[in-house]
């Protein structure tokens, strides 16, 4: 390969505290790219990560690329902006779950419904980490914080649900310190043509530590939660003998030897199927009662709203008489005096 | 009646009807005639901000002003000379802008017991209850001989009713001797798809025309005799599509992709629906989800390297406000139009007004200058958008330009320039470098620092929101906080060495400096000229530049016995000269009833102080 990660490393000293999720979701990121340079043939150079504000969103300062740390909530635009500018670049985009899901929760559903060519990396940690620990639009209920002192009284949103319900056509779940399985997310995210929303369930170790440890911790990961692959069946525990299956139209988990269930009666898993249904129920599968989807959920072909846009352009092109200023002055009535 | 045809100078007409009559779209068929025609000619739209207000009500009430000439047409008229009233609200709407000795043409059809309660009159008698019954007023049921000119078209008794504009359209024909050959290719391109329409179209016209005269109401009718223009190609433009086409041509000067990310607002939105009809000439358009957005997707497409730019309003600037740092921070080109409207909030949007100055020159957290630029008239909005594009790409900054409703919707014949008379766009882009891009490195004349466009090699960076050193990393250390801080100033400052002088216009000293900015520019002119006429020593000068100020402004004004500062707001551009040339003083003349000036009151005004 042309790179090594170390080549997407930046001179600049990394910032975020000692044992926050945030480092491990960097290093799996910068493993992935030169995967994503050999097999896309994007120079170093053609990278670009775009930021909003929140502590993932220093990302871009890590990187050696080309990178933009925006505003709070923008970034969607400003990386839609970029990639309809120049559909050449790989654009990537950090952003946490109050600065995508809250104040830039409108710019994230319309990339979304435009299917802009983005790679998105989504670090959900539940909490507002960089304004020190107030509830965020993915807090569980009840959840006590600075500004939530008795509990919050409202319900989170389902970062995958709210991809589904603006049809987009990518979405994959990780846990921050499971490198391999980013790494082969953010592979695959690139690949995608569309918007590819990838969620990083990250730990804040400072105002919200062990938020997903009730399924992310490692003694217990393999129980609770199931990583789903293309076209392989949906099974999942510490002996590979759980799997999923359909039970009066809900999904059910099964144990392969129980009550008759065998390895033919577990679902198989298929990013590219259309059926919304099953994927919905498959991303908001919720612990304790069901193990938590990680690994590549959805992933359907579409065309993307930066290439839309360049062939509308280079279609009009084709079929206009007017090619220039001084044609486009010229058109229409005018009239001349002598 | 002996039939005269009398010349005269200029005329004001003034179209006014309910919403869905199709003033509009008379108005422009009468000003596009005079234009061919050959007349100087200035439009105004004044239209609710309803599409379709309760039918009939005053609210609902269109008009549509168009003022031509041979000569000195530089606003679209204080007062008409004659009122078009399609219906009684249209009359008691407009009969105050009717001069005492106007013609009134008024549909009588409309003008039964319901459509003068809905208009509010309180008698039976519209024309003594206004008191204009001195005034030439011409009863004429329009609609009832609309349906007797098509009750043989085959169209249905709708669309019959519906071009009572085009029979209206003919009387006004008649009246000033326009001729007819225009409107008729006008109708068979606009209907060529649908050829059924275009034959009623020109029949009912034709019937106005011989109505009128035929109905000997009309003693005279009026010659305008075409203008004295100088010789060239001339196209009718208005100012939001003159906007649009300065930017496309800013983007060919320098050779890049046009990128626009807008959200519809009125008065704005028709530049975005300009640019989107000409993906052709390498403009590509967003409809964003909104005004953030709007901004934010031009920031993105301005760092990836395209020549970006986000058109509103008001309170879309209001919205756009953050963004704007953003890019004044990270120092990347971008235009943004403001078409101003009466404010504040949702104000009235189909207002004009200059309301939005201060918003422009401060509306933002921290310290952060804007260069600002004015367009005077509609077709001077293409050399100012033009401009604004150049300053933007050529310095590394947000450009603010401020247009308004007024010469936004109003058009005016324009003499077609040649591309080539245009100067060259340069960006300053750079290639290539060794030891790593230092993006906040500047120039040390200009102050401008470089563009490096991702995609090249060896020039990896990154620009934000954060404070930073001339290296591009991030720095909360206090000096040189206050070094980028002066340093950005300074950039902005410096823009004044690459923008024209101030002029003058009048004689370079004198009693009195008429001070004015934006679309004011035509009434000023002609009220200046007015008093000038009248032997009084009044000059204009009228800014195109807002920040910076021209270098000779206060060379200028030392020259004048009093300034005297006229702008459609409270006192914007007057208290910001107070805050940068402090050492004159500065008399006001304001305005904010989201109406232009009136001729007459600015030249009343400038008298009071001489």
């Amino acid at each position: 390969m042309k790179y090594t990660a170390q080549d997407f490393k930046s001179n600049q000293e990394v910032r975020w505290c000692p044992g926050c999720g945030d480092h491990a979701v960097l290093a799996a990121l910068q493993r992935a790219l030169p995967q994503v340079s050999e097999d896309l043939g994007y120079e170093l150079e053609k990278f670009v990560v775009v930021s909003g504000i929140g502590c993932s969103s220093r990302l871009p300062y890590y990187m050696n690329t080309y990178g933009f740390h925006s505003i709070h909530g923008r970034a969607t635009a400003i990386s839609t902006g970029i990639k309809v500018a120049n559909p050449e670049l790989c654009v990537w985009q950090a952003c946490g779950d109050g600065d995508a899901l809250a104040i830039g929760g409108n710019h994230f559903i319309h990339a979304i419904r435009r299917n802009v060519d983005l790679n998105i990396v989504l670090f959900n940690n539940q909490i507002y980490g960089l304004t020190k620990g107030q509830y965020s639009p993915t807090s569980k209920f009840g959840t006590i914080t600075k500004t939530s002192p008795y509990g919050t009284v409202e319900n989170p949103f389902t970062p995958g649900m709210l991809v589904l319900g603006a049809r987009g056509t990518f979405f994959a779940r990780g846990i921050d310190n499971d490198l391999a399985l980013n790494q082969s997310i953010f592979i695959t995210a690139a690949k995608h043509r569309g918007t590819s929303v990838c969620e990083m369930l990250t730990n804040c170790v400072i105002f919200n530590d062990g938020a997903h440890a009730a399924f992310a911790a490692r003694e217990v990961r393999a129980e609770r939660t199931i990583t789903l692959r293309d076209g392989e069946k949906m099974l999942f525990g510490a002996n590979n003998d759980k799997g999923l299956i359909l039970k009066d139209g809900q999904l059910a988990v099964a144990k392969i030897g129980e009550d008759g269930v065998t390895l033919d009666d577990i679902l198989t898993h298929h990013v590219d199927s259309n059926d919304i249904g099953l994927q919905s129920m498959l991303i908001d599968m919720k612990y304790p009662d069901m193990p938590v989807a990680l690994g590549v959920i959805r992933d359907v072909k579409d065309k993307t709203y930066d290439i839309n846009v360049q062939d509308q352009v280079n279609d009009v092109t084709a079929k206009a008489r007017i090619h220039c200023v001084d044609d486009l002055l010229r058109s229409g009535s005018t009239w001349e005096v002598k | 009646m002996q039939h005269k045809v009398i010349d005269i100078k200029d005329v004001v007409i003034r179209f006014a009807g309910d919403s869905g009559d199709g003033m509009q779209l008379t108005g422009t068929l009468f000003a596009d005639t005079s234009a061919l025609y050959g007349n100087e000619i200035s439009t105004f739209p004044d239209y609710p901000a309803e599409i379709r207000a309760p039918h009939g009500t005053i609210s609902g009430v269109s008009g549509f002003q168009v003022h031509i000439g041979s000569e000195g047409v530089n606003t679209p008229g204080d007062f008409c000379d004659v009122l078009v009233a399609m219906n009684p609200a249209a009359l008691k709407a407009n009969v105050k802008w009717a001069k005492p000795t106007a013609t009134i043409i008024i549909d009588t059809d409309t003008f039964d017991e319901q459509g003068l309660k809905k208009a509010g009159f309180t008698t039976d008698n519209p024309i003594t209850e206004l008191r204009i019954e001195d005034r030439n007023v011409i009863c004429a049921q329009i609609t009832s001989l609309t349906k007797e000119s098509l009750k043989d078209s085959g169209l249905d008794p709708k669309s019959i009713v519906r071009s009572k504009n085009m029979f209206t359209l003919g009387m006004c024909f008649f009246m000033f001797n326009r001729p007819l050959e225009y409107i008729n290719t006008y109708l068979e391109k606009k209907f060529a798809k649908k050829p059924h329409l275009i034959e009623p179209n020109k029949k009912v016209l034709f019937d106005g025309y011989n109505y009128a005269s035929n109905i000997h109401a009309i003693a005279n009718t009026y010659e305008v005799a075409p203008a004295k223009q100088e010789k060239g190609i001339y196209r009718n433009i208005n100012g939001n599509q003159a906007t649009a086409w300065g930017l496309i041509a800013a983007a060919e000067k320098s050779g890049l992709q046009l990128f626009c990310g807008s959200y519809p607002i009125t008065p704005a939105t028709a530049i975005l629906e300009e640019l989107a009809i000409h993906k052709n000439l390498n403009v590509k358009t967003m409809q964003a989800e909104d005004e953030i957005a709007g901004i934010c997707t031009a920031i993105g497409a301005a760092y990836a390297g395209d020549f970006a730019v986000t058109s509103t309003s008001g309170p879309g600037l209001s919205l756009k406000s953050e963004a704007l740092g953003l890019a004044m921070i990270t120092e990347l080109p971008l235009v943004v139009i403001d078409v101003q409207r009466s404010g504040p909030s949702t104000g009235i949007p189909t207002k004009t007004e200059q309301t939005d100055l201060n918003q422009a020159l401060y509306g933002r957290n921290g310290e952060c200058p804007v260069c600002i630029v004015a367009a005077h008239s509609p077709s001077n909005c293409f050399d100012a958008a033009f401009n604004a594009g150049k300053l933007a790409l050529e310095h590394m900054m947000p450009v603010i330009l401020m247009s308004e409703g007024f010469i936004a919707n109003g058009s005016e014949p324009w003499k077609i320039p040649s591309m080539a008379d245009y100067p060259a766009i340069k960006p300053p882009f750079i290639e290539e470098c060794e030891g790593g891009f230092k993006p906040f490195e500047r120039d040390p004349q200009t102050f401008v620092r470089k563009w490096a466009v991702p995609g090249k090699k060896g020039l990896n960076h990154r620009v934000g929101g954060l404070e930073k050193n001339p290296a591009g990393v991030i720095s909360s250390d206090p000096e040189n906080h206050a070094m980028m801080v002066a340093a950005r100033a300074e950039k902005i400052a410096r823009v004044a060495d690459c923008i024209p002088a101030q002029k003058v216009i009048g004689d370079s000293e004198g009693d009195v400096l008429v001070v004015g900015w934006g679309g004011t520019f035509g009434h000023l002119f002609t009220a200046v000229n007015e008093l000038s006429a009248q032997g009084h020593k009044v000059s204009l000068a009228h800014f195109d530049y807002i920040n910076p100020l021209p270098k000779n402004t206060a060379e200028i004004f030392a020259k004048f016995k009093k300034i005297i500062v006229c702008e459609l707001n409270s006192g914007h551009f007057a208290d910001y000269l107070r805050a940068k040339l402090p050492q004159f003083s500065y008399l006001q003349y304001n305005k904010v009833q989201g109406q232009p000036f009136i001729v007459k009151e600015v030249v009343d005004a400038i008298k009071e102080i001489l």
